[in-house]
């Protein structure tokens, strides 16, 4: 008997359940094609969207259970940040089925690989959320990215469609190796994979200064995700991909892919690199100042609604990295307000973000074009779907009552919690993009109410169920939260990582 | 009635957005129905207002009554509470009327394009906005509901506005935007430098803060704080120099929008300096007052020369806005009971005045279709009624003794003689005099603009036109204000009884915070 000294994993199912079942729906939905081809062609999106809320079910029984649980040795961890973000990717795949189911089944692409990649994707997020640990993340990353790369060129026939599936291609590639490096520095200046170990600093048994060479990493494997998460002056490739994209699949990408992202930067930072932040510190500060000013700056100049979109994530990447840009370095205890402001903002954005993006689709079903100017007057035919768009435009500017003031609110409170001048320059600074992106997003607004409609006809728009319901959710979301934000504001409360 | 003292603030708030939401569930074609609504909904909150008024404990009006207190949002310390105390009162009885008036006087004729169920619904809205500000006392809830007016009133200009309404809607929007967002800088430095005494944590409640004690800041961060809410409130008041959006807006805003505007959403600005700014940081209103009166001074004399400068009449009403909402930020200045409560009169009778004269200029408008003063005339004899009720408006506004608007201006210059003791003497002298110069302008451009509109032979373009006299709605929706503007005219006790006991208490609050005492 060879014995290989390796002892079997404990492994709790429970903790494990929701990526689980998710995985399970992958397969299910790969059989079923496989065996009923293209009879089933249309039930892939339901088993999809089944298996998601399926998920949901143990990451509640989780929380409920409350306790954190530790598996392979420290590398995936399962405490109340990974259920809350869990839960969040899980809902957003959910509501992009929903944005999905119609506009797939009206087009001649493949359709049950396309919810194949959407839940491949879907599986490397909920990893994501739960890894403490550099490989883990970065296997968890490239589950993310791989499906990702082929959703931005699933239209395969166009042209615009390709273009923003290969500069998302070698935008990504190129990143991860430069993470992948940065990763690699760290591990030589710590000797360990684990972030547990990390943040204990560089080694010192080798009897050398080994800071800078993990200064380098940090630096190197933070402007990694900072691609990710499409934060200036890593955001070239954003807005080709995002208009070439489909639009469900530009939804997910804004919104769970950065968040993604986002989730990986967390951990990152408030469990490996939190002792050093005079390493990352200044960077995330230019990533954020740059990230909200250039991407408002260009938003304002756009033509086409879904650039503009485009522009406008990358500056709301900037707000969302404000908060770790002014964290307070005295002790793991004092970033509470920081912590949790990107956690609400993130969340908020995602509601308000979604909603936005299916609003958009369901116009475009009758307007057939992406142009800003072809929203004039949608007021006087359709107003429903105006009064929804003017909702997630003016939360997304972050006008009370809607979601996104409270979103603002806890950036700005992070900011004065920082308390030191750094702190209170880059609030100002955010400050002003408030008020610059009202203006872009209000000219839409403009456009929609003060004008005459251009388009021919002008009957009310039908909109599908599966959409319709997806915009309701969203704008319920969006007013609710904005109204009693209590309801998201206990969810980004930090956990002891 | 103990629901009532629980539930009568929260309802006389919330009906109106209700009302809001099922006037958007009514199809858009049954016109009738959904001004029924609208009417009824608005009606019941003036109900519940004076509700309100009945139930009110006028021997205690400094107190804050029907005092809800509950939890909103737990991680800033930010609660749900409201209550009113004599000096929101009135104003909340005066928003809940004019909605009411408002809705009356569009019910035949809505301006283009139309769509009354969107206009009726926006002026819900802003409803709740306008009747929550007065009520909340909790910097974060009075931020939100003073934030909602703004979208509605937006949406007012942008869509039922005149020629240039893109323009004036927008430069309204971004004028107010900026202010409110330096004065929420404020609002978060303030509760951060706050201790709450019974919990020992920061707080967002306004009656805390303004007890002494609780906020620890040094006098320059007084300053600077004070400096973020007085562009916040100075923007929305308007004062001079940030008053360049009020013309605008006002003209080409369609007459509802600036009764309501006029009536209503200024006096937002002069009630955050007297709730907010002035009690929770009275060393910043010290050292802001001189600078404050000045300006205030200026915005008088200025607003009043434009007038006198003026062609179109809802522009002159519109500058005549700057002009008396001098009077009231001088009477805000002097920290003096005597001048805030002619402050807060003001701010009422302002609303009556003003808001009436809008509405005239829209009736004159609809009938003329032209506001140039150069081509009207001889409204005496096309339209008798409507000229004897711009006379007497006008006069009303001029500050006649015997009508509202005296009790507004006159004891404001009267409380400039005597500012709060830590105030320059000489310097309030001075704006004292200054404001007095102001009320002959107002009276010259007021008389002119009566002479030139209603006295005359009619000129030759409308002589064949025939030139309806005042018509019910209208006749509903004016008597009211007419009545009010007598009775408060004449008897000012009415308002002075309710308001001074309260503004007493914020008075005393900051003459003890500044070791002064008050005249």
């Amino acid at each position: 008997m060879l014995s290989v000294g390796i002892p079997a994993p404990d492994i709790d199912y429970h903790a494990l359940a929701p990526e689980i079942v998710v995985a399970g729906t992958i397969l299910l939905i790969l059989l079923v094609d496989l065996i009923f081809g293209d009879r089933a062609r249309a039930h892939a999106s339901r088993i999809a969207a089944f298996g998601v809320l399926g998920a949901l079910i143990p990451v509640l029984t989780l929380g409920a259970d409350g306790g954190d649980v530790s598996m392979f040795n420290g590398t995936f961890v399962v405490d109340n940040f990974a259920l809350v973000m869990k839960a969040f990717f899980l809902i957003v795949t959910y509501l992009v089925i929903l944005v999905s189911v119609d506009s797939m089944s009206e087009s001649d692409v493949a359709e049950p690989e396309y919810y194949l990649m959407t839940l491949t994707a879907l599986l490397g997020m909920m990893v994501m959320g739960s890894s403490r640990d550099l490989i883990t993340i970065f296997v968890a990353l490239e589950t993310i990215s791989i499906p990702t790369y082929l959703l931005a060129g699933w239209k395969k026939h166009e042209h615009k469609s390709n273009e923003a599936m290969l500069k998302y291609f070698v935008f990504g590639v190129l990143s991860s190796a430069v993470m992948l490096y940065g990763m690699s520095l760290v591990y030589g200046a710590t000797g360990s994979t684990l972030l547990s170990v990390i943040a204990e600093g560089p080694r010192t048994d080798l009897g050398q200064d080994l800071g800078t060479v993990m200064n380098v990493g940090i630096f190197l494997t933070l402007v990694g995700f900072a691609f990710k998460v499409s934060a200036v002056p890593f955001h070239f490739w954003t807005p080709d991909t995002y208009e070439g994209a489909p639009t469900p699949v530009t939804a997910f990408l804004s919104v769970a892919s950065k968040a993604g992202g986002m989730v990986a930067i967390f951990s990152l930072i408030y469990v490996g690199f939190y002792g050093r932040t005079d390493a990352w510190q200044p960077i995330i500060w230019v990533m954020a100042a740059l990230s909200m000013t250039v991407g408002n700056m260009i938003a304002t100049k756009q033509t086409n609604i879904v650039r503009m979109l485009a522009y406008s994530s990358i500056a709301q990447a900037g707000f969302m990295l404000v908060p770790f840009a002014v964290a307070p370095e005295d002790g793991l205890n004092s970033y509470q307000s920081a912590f949790s402001a990107t956690v609400i903002y993130m969340l908020i954005y995602g509601a308000m973000n979604i909603g936005a993006f299916a609003t958009l689709m369901a116009i475009a079903r009758r307007t057939r074009s992406g142009e800003i100017s072809s929203f004039a007057g949608l007021f006087s035919y359709a107003p429903t779907l105006a009064m929804m768009m003017s909702i997630f435009l003016m939360s997304l500017a972050g006008v009370p009552i809607f979601a996104g003031w409270f979103a603002k609110f806890v950036m700005f409170q992070a900011t004065i919690d920082g308390g030191t001048g750094m702190a209170y320059a880059l609030g100002i600074v955010a400050a002003v993009n408030s008020v610059i992106a009202f203006f872009y997003y209000g000219n839409v607004i403009r456009l929609m109410f003060f004008r005459e409609p251009t388009v021919e006809d002008r009957s009310p728009i039908r909109v599908p169920t599966a959409l319709g319901a997806a915009i309701a959710l969203c704008a319920i979301t969006t007013v609710a939260v904005g109204i009693y934000p209590e309801l998201f504001a206990r969810l980004g409360e930090r956990t002891p990582f | 009635m103990n629901w009532f003292d629980d539930w009568g603030i929260t309802l006389t708030v919330f009906i109106p957005i209700v009302g809001a939401i099922i006037v958007l569930l009514i199809p858009k074609g049954e016109e009738e129905t959904i001004k029924g609504v609208a009417l009824l909904t608005s009606l019941v909150t003036l109900g519940f207002a004076i509700g309100l008024m009945a139930e009110f404990d006028y021997d205690d009006t400094a107190k804050l009554q029907f005092d809800v207190n509950t939890s909103w949002i737990d991680v800033i310390n930010s609660r749900y509470h409201v209550a009113i105390d004599g000096i929101s009162l009135p104003l909340v009885l005066l928003s809940a009327l004019i909605i009411v008036l408002c809705i009356v006087y569009s019910w035949n004729h809505f301006p283009e394009p139309h769509n009354p169920k969107a206009l009726l619904a926006l002026m819900l809205v802003l409803e709740t906005g306008m009747i929550g500000t007065f009520v909340a006392q909790d910097l974060i809830l009075f931020f939100i509901f003073f934030e909602v007016v703004l979208l509605p009133m937006y949406f007012m200009i942008g869509v039922w506005g005149g020629k240039n309404r893109e323009y004036a809607s927008i430069k309204f929007f971004l004028f107010t935007l900026f202010g409110s967002a330096l004065m929420l800088l404020s609002f978060l430095a303030v509760y951060f430098s706050s201790k709450d005494p019974l919990t020992g944590q920061h707080t967002f409640d306004i009656v805390t803060l303004s007890t002494a004690g609780v906020l620890d800041v040094s006098k320059t961060a007084a300053v600077v704080m004070f400096g973020g809410m007085f562009l916040g409130f100075g923007i929305k008041v308007p004062m001079f120099p940030f008053h360049t959006w009020l013309p605008d807006a006002h003209t080409e805003a369609p007459t509802v929008g600036s009764v309501i505007l006029a009536a209503v959403l200024l006096k937002l600005g002069t009630y955050g300096f007297i709730r907010v700014a002035l009690p929770i940081l009275p060393e910043g209103a010290q050292e802001w007052a001189p600078y404050i009166g000045l300006l205030a001074v200026i915005g008088i004399i200025y607003g009043a020369l434009n007038c006198l400068a003026q062609k179109d009449v809802k522009r002159l009403i519109a500058f005549s806005s700057v002009a008396h909402m001098g009077f009231v930020m001088l009477g805000i200045a002097t920290l003096t009971s005597a001048g805030i409560n002619a402050a807060v009169f003001g701010m009422v009778a302002h609303g009556l005045i003003t808001g009436l004269l809008f509405f005239i200029a829209g009736s004159m408008q609809e009938r003329y279709h032209t506001r140039e003063m150069s081509r009207l005339g001889g409204l005496l004899i096309s339209a008798p009624k409507m000229g004897w009720i711009l006379g007497f408006t006008a006069m009303a506004s001029l500050g006649l003794p015997g009508l509202a608007g005296f009790w507004g201006e006159f004891p404001a210059i009267l409380a400039a003689y005597e500012p709060l003791s830590v105030l320059s003497e000489e310097t309030f002298r001075t704006y004292m005099v200054i404001a007095a110069v102001g009320t002959v302008l107002a009276a010259a451009y007021l008389l002119v603009m009566y002479q030139r509109v209603a006295m005359g032979e009619v000129p030759e373009e409308f002589k064949d036109e025939h030139i309806h006299d005042v018509h019910g709605p209208e006749w509903i929706a004016w008597a009211p204000m007419l009545i009010l503007i007598l009775a408060l005219g004449v008897f000012p006790k009415l308002l002075f009884g309710i308001t001074d006991d309260a503004v007493k208490h914020v008075t005393d609050g900051i003459a003890t915070a500044l070791n002064a005492t008050s005249k």
